[in-house]
């Protein structure tokens, strides 16, 4: 369950921007999370809710933007789409894949008062 | 007092640090995700809303939800790299032999190298003390209800323990192979261990922790003619999600493989000393 302590550096992140930007209040909170990256969206939505009450983005609303996974695969020398990191290749079956997306957990776009 | 953070965990006490959260934890509210996702209104920089004393608007903030961790690891990592302290984060599923491992290695190089080890687990100072035993600092971090260590709780655990420079530091992490594959904590490498007894597909199961770690040490050898386990197959699936780790077969108990394993720490920890 580190999903928690992801959505306690979500707070900070917030917390910090909140002085630097100048608000008081999170309405939205836009995450961009990849298939490949250690996070279960469920969980984290769990998390965010708890996390979050009784500071300034109490009820806030989190919006999770899910981004594919993408590797190059060695074998066919092309960019592929992989579901899980233990895929082979949709292509070729090869599993010799160099991933270079879908493991990113960025906090993306606020909307805020 | 902690330079870095501000927070008051200067003390030789890691054991117990921890940062209170006073919110309550209610469980009681719905969860309703049915919404509709009007992104392309909200992002869009011509959107207006009526105007209210706080007008909403959107703040761009693109930033790693972990940042903060990995700004405290970059710390860690300047640290180690300042006095040549080789550092390795061993990982594993609670049972698999890591603290036994770490035992019998430190038995065979303590002539040798300076060791020193941060346990972490989530309640008990057992292992910390079995280390201790062994005649090497170890410092005890409790994690409480956490499921991972993180770079910031590292920092300390350094402060306390002040590991010697051209050392070697081990860094036992909380048995659990899901959670500390995310948390980088400023070490070289991070190592797998995966233990005979648990099954061949655990690269599979658990395939960020294997993609995440450059070594699998595959423990508990000597218990090959008693179990259902085919290596083959479990290197095949490790290599399937980390096609560059490196595996080594080794038993705690017997010795068997423990000779390529030293020599790899040494001939790393050596390189780490060139900087």
């Amino acid at each position: 369950m580190h999903e928690m302590s992801l959505c306690e550096g979500i707070l900070d992140v917030l917390q910090q921007q909140a002085k630097q930007q100048q608000f008081v209040r999170v309405k939205t909170v836009w995450l961009e999370i990849g298939k490949l990256s250690s996070v279960e969206p469920d969980a984290l939505r769990f998390g965010f809710d708890m996390v979050m009450q009784g500071s300034l983005a109490e009820s806030a609303t989190l919006e999770i933007i899910e981004v594919d996974g993408q590797a190059w695969c060695f074998a066919c020398q092309q960019q592929i789409i992989i579901e899980h990191r233990y895929d082979g290749c949709p292509l070729c079956g090869a599993y010799q894949l160099q991933i270079n997306d879908g493991e990113q957990m960025r906090i993306k776009e606020l909307e805020v008062a | 007092m902690c330079i870095d953070c501000g927070c008051s965990a200067g003390d030789a006490k890691i054991v117990g640090h921890s940062h209170d959260h006073d919110h309550s934890h209610s469980h009681d509210h719905d969860h309703d995700h049915d919404h509709d996702h009007h992104h392309e209104n909200r992002l869009s920089p011509a959107h207006a809303h009526a105007p209210t004393i706080n007008p909403a608007r959107m703040v761009k903030i693109e930033q790693d939800i972990l940042g903060k961790n990995n700004q405290y690891a970059q710390v860690n990592r300047d640290y180690f790299h300042q006095h040549k302290i080789f550092t390795l984060n061993l990982v594993s599923s609670p049972g698999s032999g890591k603290t036994s491992l770490l035992t019998k290695t430190i038995e065979l190089l303590k002539a040798e190298l300076s060791i020193s080890v941060i346990e972490g687990d989530q309640q008990t100072s057992n292992d910390a003390e079995r280390i201790r035993a062994t005649g090497v600092k170890a410092v005890q971090i409790n994690t409480g209800k956490g499921c991972h260590l993180d770079a910031h709780g590292i920092g300390h655990a350094i402060e306390t323990l002040a590991p010697e420079d051209n050392s070697l530091l081990f860094i036992e992490n909380v048995g659990n192979l899901v959670c500390p594959s995310a948390f980088d904590l400023g070490e070289a490498h991070k190592v797998v261990i995966l233990s005979v007894t648990e099954g061949e597909d655990k690269p599979l199961k658990y395939p960020d922790m294997f993609a995440a770690a450059d070594i699998m040490l595959l423990n508990k050898i000597d218990l090959l003619p008693h179990v259902d386990f085919d290596v083959a197959q479990c290197i095949e699936y490790a290599r399937r999600v980390n096609p560059r780790i490196k595996v080594l077969q080794v038993s705690a108990r017997t010795g068997e493989g423990l000779v390529v394993w030293l020599q790899w720490l040494k001939a790393s920890h050596s390189v780490a000393l060139i900087g």
